[in-house]
């Protein structure tokens, strides 16, 4: 498995945020995520300016073998989403932590990101469903 | 992986290639090699192998082995020549499909079906209590694997890894037709809706055959492929467009059933003769996803402007037409547009006739 990024932050349902300069927190999901899900197709990016609680399923990837919910990790406004997944759904596949990110966040409490788990701990719970 | 899986004599070779495995019917297999997209992509265009040995080969042999074959199926094998295939159903008393089949004729008294992983024991057990009554041998052929090399280049490929008298013979082969070498048996058949051959050879020799294909530059292509190219191909999948509580009738599949000549008293002709003409009230229908959204197996499809709805059998994404695909059974005379109910959402489709797609071409518009 490809080196996970240490400056991001992961939820349990394979979501990782990073907190940016300008306050606002970018989403998308993990390469582990992408890998088990397979080319994607098609990606329903969020509605702007939706309210969102953290855990609320705002964001819908389907790729050639099922869809997947995309769970908002922090509460907040979703005030960007990236348009280019409309025609390139295949950028999650091939970049999920850059060109490939989903949605950006106006955070209640930006601070709350770090409640998420660290890359070390997303590697190791990744281990552990492996073993399952 | 779990200890009860079953392997292909080719598994390592799959997992040093990147496979990434699935468990299907109890088999440990490629679902793909980085990218089904890819996969499907080299099969329309070029050419792509699949290992397919979890299926099963069974041999019927005897000098009733005709007889016995006409009795066991819907088709009728006394319409093929040696060297000739043919798919066929093998159904219940009830007319239900028990599975689905291609049958090869190699000689007389000699013939081979190609039936499902999933149906291996079950079918062995069907046809053994069958062919009780006919002086036959049945054998399953574990000890051979199974390559189907599929795509408009299979030919030419396939043929420059052959001594050239066997790769001219191959080429020669029309569809549905199938030669003997030795313990190999090339037949010009497939599940792609490409030109293409499947390939049995003995187990021991089939990583040779599939390294040859890998060095001529032939993609290696997973089960995802598979499925989306049999789909685009509108070929039925046997567990989802029908198993043993549905029949041909109702499954698109009636021009599969030899009625002619009458005296033919295959298993499920009576069940099956009662269901036609009391008229069968479904069938089959391909669909075309008028939206953004994924037809997947199990959605609920309403019928638009009246009572009435079906059931999605196969549904997945169509890299040819851009947007997603499927068949459902649905009453007779649907209409011209459906509604499918994909999770929150309701979706419109249009109702087509399948094929999607065959030899790399969009057979109905996607508008």
């Amino acid at each position: 498995m490809s080196e996970l990024p240490t400056e991001l932050r992961y939820a349990s349902s394979h979501e990782w945020a990073r907190l940016d300069d300008d306050g606002l927190i970018t989403v998308g999901i993990t390469d582990h995520a992408q890998e088990a899900l397979g080319d994607l197709v098609f990606v329903e990016t969020p509605s702007l300016d939706a309210d969102v609680e953290a855990g609320d399923a705002c964001a819908v990837v389907e790729s050639v073998k099922a869809a997947s919910d995309i769970y908002a990790p922090v509460s907040g406004v979703v005030v960007d989403a990236n348009g280019r997944l409309t025609d390139e759904p295949e950028l999650v596949n091939t970049d999920p932590y850059g060109d490939g990110w989903i949605m950006r966040i106006k955070a209640e409490d930006p601070d709350l990101i770090e409640e998420l788990m660290s890359a070390e701990d997303y590697e190791h719970m990744l281990a552990e469903e492996e073993d399952d | 992986m779990s200890s009860a899986q079953q392997q292909t004599p080719l598994n390592a070779l799959h997992r040093a290639a990147g496979a990434r495995m699935i468990d299907f019917s109890a088999w440990d297999m490629p679902l793909h090699y980085g990218s089904q997209l890819r996969e499907h992509a080299a099969v329309r265009s070029a050419c792509g192998v699949f290992d397919v040995s979890h299926m099963g080969l069974v041999d019927v042999a005897g000098d009733q082995a005709e007889a016995f074959l006409r009795r066991l199926l819907a088709n009728d094998v006394a319409r093929l020549d040696d060297g000739r295939a043919l798919y066929s159903c093998m159904l219940n008393v009830r007319g239900g499909v028990l599975d689905d089949l291609i049958v090869y004729r190699l000689q007389q008294d000699r013939f081979r079906c190609v039936i499902n992983a999933a149906n291996r024991a079950s079918d062995m057990d069907w046809m053994l209590t069958q062919g009780a009554d006919f002086n036959v041998h049945l054998r399953l052929r574990d000890d051979l694997g199974l390559l189907a090399v599929q795509g408009p280049q299979a030919a030419d490929v396939l043929a420059s890894l052959l001594e050239s008298d066997l790769g001219d013979a191959l080429r020669g082969l029309e569809p549905f037709g199938c030669l003997e070498r030795g313990a190999w048996l090339l037949g010009r058949t497939g599940y792609t809706g490409e030109d293409g051959f499947e390939v049995a050879v003995p187990a021991a020799q089939l990583a040779g055959l599939w390294q040859g294909l890998m060095n001529a530059g032939v993609a290696p292509c997973g089960l995802g492929a598979r499925d989306s190219l049999r789909l685009e191909a509108g070929m039925h999948l046997y567990g989802q467009d029908m198993d043993a509580s549905t029949s041909p009738l109702v499954s698109r599949l009636g021009w599969t059933v030899a009625w002619q000549p009458e005296t033919r008293d295959f298993i499920g002709r009576q069940a099956l003769a009662t269901e036609r003409e009391a008229g069968p009230d479904r069938n089959l229908f391909g669909l075309v996803l008028q939206a953004r959204g994924m037809l997947r197996q199990g959605q609920a499809v309403a019928l638009t402007g009246r009572d009435g709805g079906g059931v999605v059998t196969s549904g997945g994404y169509s890299p040819q037409l851009g947007c997603s695909i499927g068949l459902a059974r649905l009453p007779l005379e649907p209409g011209e547009t459906v509604v499918v109910q994909s999770r929150q959402r309701l979706l419109e489709a249009r109702v087509v006739r399948p094929p999607f797609v065959r030899h790399g071409r969009v057979l109905v518009s996607s508008e």
